[in-house]
């Protein structure tokens, strides 16, 4: 165990040796997280590790079986999350939790109203939400309804929620997972200007540029096993990577030259609106050919998401074509198009990618249930869908009780990479793979991009789309940078890098070929 | 430990149990004897072959409009419309039942086939206004019932009598009554019913849970975006959700009039039995077993309250006070669960 040697009396919370069980599982098992006053501490886990279930242990939502809570040297209680509150101990959650149609200030109010005879004081509840807000520098327009502010601003109004109720700890579970590398710089500066001004935060994350970038130290828990403490200053990215899945990780995917043959997808001149009605796809041209990987760079809302559901036949085509090695498929029911030959992992997984109250075995049948060897005479064959199941769990090294458990009750990670087992195996000429690594750890971020690349080798044609930069430089062999409805640029991931990429994602004018 | 296949069977049963001792502490509270009145409760029910075969009679129906609720429910649809598919499949098997003359093997079936098929359409239309315009089932199945009891009772005024306010009586050879059982129970109106409803309970459970149909159903109730990007045809799954439950709630309007009546009165306000099965499906956690058993449990309280204010003076409404606060508890079962999480606490 690597000891946290700094004893510094002023540790604002303390847990210590905490173990929480659940029927059939250990989650947390003799961790120990002890944040000094004015720091930002990670908290660096795989999916599963046992992160969130220690933080929510941390804010009373569960009851540790063993172990001490301290908050500023007092051993406390925490029975539910109002007394977290009061001990000055907020969370901003992965998913936010604010009423669309409310304003920022009715949100941030929401449970503790200032009142005013009898009715809500909401001109003081806005000066406050104000003042606050500009004290930490986090630009938020009190006024403003949720729905018609960006995801980033949404998740200021969770921090200025948790800071309005007097928070002194901040809890962030993942607070990246869900923005955009400028957005991520904008609330790197907020969390140093909360730090600035007293607070302590604890991260939760496993993006090791992050914590090597904003944290001071980092507590490292894998398998629900508290592994220890480090000194960020002192470690490096592999170290906290190898400390976290327990073996050594390599961060460059390794792979060799592709070598693409024949054309697999090919798109022409494709228009498609989304549900209001707006065009997002407007005249895009793609071609995806056998073995080799596309990726498709660009800022969310360009109009990626349309392209694929309207590949993968969810969404309707308006004008042009999409053609599967050479027969149409442009506006088949999604049936056809999975039985012409397409595989595809959604971006969200848990609206499209799966039935999370069906079990893991019958989620891997989702698509092929009705055919043999699963069903024979329109009557279910269970022994061979959960054998299946089996296999394919054992195969792509899914994490479960059994293949009876309901996929709703796996963690992320192990929800992607039962997605990509079912879809993978169905050995399709096209794979389309959606942010497959969006919200996971790099163990299974490694294991992901080995399967993809693998895939490709076969002499499969795979479509990668991401938003981490990242990735698409790794993992791709072909970069289509999309804006604004169009492939702006086809270039090289070898001939270019994250500046350039960046530009032309903006829509900047550094053409090289096939732009308008 | 308590799995959740446990907590499925032990909340019904402690609702059960808190409902009727919740009932025990207001029959008290009015200066009634509890005692006696479940005592009357049981006789009433059970205490007498006569009584029996009426309990079961009762139950019959319930099955069917149980099952047509629990089979909505199951693919993600709330069909409040059972109570004008029975009265729908009532009416369409009194027709078939007057109308023909037929030799038995023909004709029952064929009554009791145009009642799955009159309750079938009564779903199909709220099936096909949810899945392609988006309407809630639940305001059209309301609309519905109004529909089918208006309707019906026009018809039965002016096609099925002759300006009368009950349909011709259906002929032998359409009729689910038997001597052998009526003999059995002392008479009681016991029919062939209960064993079509057994039937169909198990058609209900095996096309559920054994098919590929049932699966697409089960999966566009849990999640229909899911379902779509599945390549299953959403849509087409509302309907056939609707269709069937439709079906199920028919033939239980067949079970009144092809056995226990023999003819269709008109009706100055709904039966009931649709509605009633709403709380049999929640009762039985949706689940075609579980209904048989919920249904059970309904009619035996139904046909029990009759002999309550004869038998021990308490009125009868008091056992509709018991079923509201059983159907209260099941639909608080989050209480249960957590009192028994609670106690296993401790216990540990």
């Amino acid at each position: 165990m690597l000891g946290s040697e700094i004893h510094l009396e002023n540790y604002v919370v303390e847990m210590l040796n905490i173990r929480k069980e659940f029927p059939g599982i250990v989650a947390n098992d003799n961790i120990t997280l002890q944040v000094q006053e004015g720091e930002i501490h990670a908290l660096l886990g795989e999916n599963g590790a046992g992160k969130s279930t220690l933080m929510n242990v941390l804010f009373g939502l569960y009851q540790p079986e063993k172990g001490e809570i301290r908050v500023n040297g007092k051993s406390v209680k925490i029975t539910d999350p109002n007394v977290a509150n009061n001990l000055g101990i907020g969370m901003v959650h992965q998913h936010f939790m604010l009423v669309d149609t409310f304003t920022v200030t009715q949100n941030i109010i929401l449970g503790s109203e200032p009142k005013k005879g009898g009715k809500i004081d909401l001109k003081k509840a806005e000066q406050e939400v104000e003042e606050l807000s500009n004290r930490y520098g986090l630009k938020v327009d009190p006024r403003a309804k949720i729905k018609d502010i960006s995801v980033g601003m949404q998740q200021r109004v969770e921090i200025l929620k948790t800071l309005y109720r007097g928070a002194e700890v901040l809890i962030l579970d993942e607070p990246t997972a869900v923005l955009t590398p400028q957005e991520i710089k904008e609330l790197i500066e907020i969390m140093r200007s909360l730090i600035k001004e007293g607070k302590s935060i604890i991260l939760i994350t496993h993006k090791l540029k992050e914590i090597m970038e904003v944290c001071d130290r980092c507590t490292v828990v894998r398998k629900g096993q508290g592994i220890g403490t480090v000194n960020v200053n002192e470690t490096s990215p592999d170290e906290l990577a190898s400390l976290m899945v327990g073996r050594e990780i390599s961060f460059t995917t390794e792979k060799t030259e592709a070598a693409p043959k024949g054309q697999i997808l090919s798109v022409k001149n494709l228009h498609v609106q989304d549900s209001r009605k707006v065009e997002m796809v407007k005249g895009l041209d793609l071609e995806v050919r056998a073995g080799e990987i596309v990726g498709i760079a660009g800022v969310d809302g360009n109009g990626q998401s349309e392209l694929i559901e309207a590949i993968t036949g969810l969404r309707k085509v308006e004008s042009g074509s999409i053609h599967l090695n050479g027969k149409a498929i442009t506006n088949l029911p999604p049936r056809k198009v999975t039985d012409s030959g397409v595989s595809h992992i959604p971006q969200d997984r848990h609206k499209f990618g799966l039935v999370l109250d069906f079990p893991i075995g019958e989620n891997m049948v989702l698509q092929t249930y009705y055919k043999k060897p699963f069903a024979k005479y329109s009557v279910l064959s269970y022994k061979n869908i959960y054998s299946h199941a089996k296999r394919l769990i054992e195969e792509y090294d899914v994490r479960t009780p059994s293949e009876y458990t309901k996929a709703r009750s796996l963690s992320g990670g192990n929800q992607q990479k039962a997605i990509i087992g079912r879809e993978v195996d169905r050995s399709p000429d096209l794979l389309i793979a959606a942010q497959p690594t969006r919200g996971l750890d790099v163990g299974a971020i490694e294991f992901i991009h080995k399967k993809l690349i693998e895939e490709r080798d076969k002499g499969r044609a795979v479509l990668l789309l991401s938003f981490e930069l990242d990735e698409i430089l790794n993992v791709s062999d072909r970069i289509a940078v999309m804006f604004d409805g169009k492939i702006v640029a086809n270039v090289a991931p070898s001939e270019t890098n994250e500046q350039e990429l960046g530009l032309l994602m903006a829509g900047s004018s550094v053409v090289k070929e096939g732009g308008h | 430990m308590f799995t959740n296949r446990m907590f499925n069977i032990l909340v019904p049963v402690i609702s059960v149990l808190l409902g009727l001792i919740a009932g025990a502490i207001i029959m008290a509270a009015f200066g009634y004897n509890p005692l006696s009145g479940y005592q009357a409760l049981w006789d009433g029910s059970f205490g007498d072959i006569y009584y029996f075969g009426e309990t079961i009679r009762q139950v019959t129906p319930y099955i069917f409009t149980g099952l047509a609720v629990a089979f909505a429910f199951r693919s993600g649809l709330f069909n409040i419309g059972a109570e004008g598919q029975v009265i729908v499949g009532w009416l369409a098997a009194v027709w078939v039942g007057a109308a023909f003359d037929a030799p038995m093997i023909i004709h029952l079936p064929l009554a009791l086939l145009a009642s799955a098929l009159a309750g079938a359409i009564w779903g199909f239309i709220p099936g096909l206004l949810k899945a392609k315009l988006g309407v809630h089932e639940v305001i059209i199945t309301i609309m519905m019932n109004y529909i089918a009891l208006h309707v019906s009772n026009a018809l039965i005024r002016s096609v099925l009598s002759e300006n009368q306010d009950s349909s011709d009586p259906i002929k032998e050879s359409a009729s689910l009554a038997s001597n052998w059982l009526m003999e059995m129970t002392s008479f009681s109106r016991l029919h062939y019913g209960i064993l079509i409803a057994l039937f169909v309970a198990v058609i209900m459970w095996f096309l559920l849970e054994k098919t590929s149909a049932g699966f697409e159903l089960r999966s566009v109730g849990f999640n229909q975006h899911a379902s779509q990007y599945a390549g299953m045809n959403v849509g087409k799954n509302i309907i056939l959700a609707m269709v069937i439950s439709g079906a199920f709630a028919g033939l239980g309007g067949a079970m009144e009039g092809l056995g226990t009546f023999g003819y269709m009165p008109t009706h100055s306000a709904f039966t009931n039995l649709g509605f009633d099965g709403i709380a049999v499906a929640l009762l039985g956690g949706n689940n075609a077993f579980g209904v048989v058993l919920a249904a059970i449990l309904f009619g035996t309280l139904k046909i029990g309250a009759l002999n309550m204010p004869t038998a021990a003076d308490v009125p009868s409404e008091l056992v509709e006070i018991v079923i509201a606060l059983i159907i209260f508890f099941v639909a608080s079962s989050y209480i249960i669960r957590w009192v028994l999480l609670r106690f296993k606490k401790e216990g540990k």
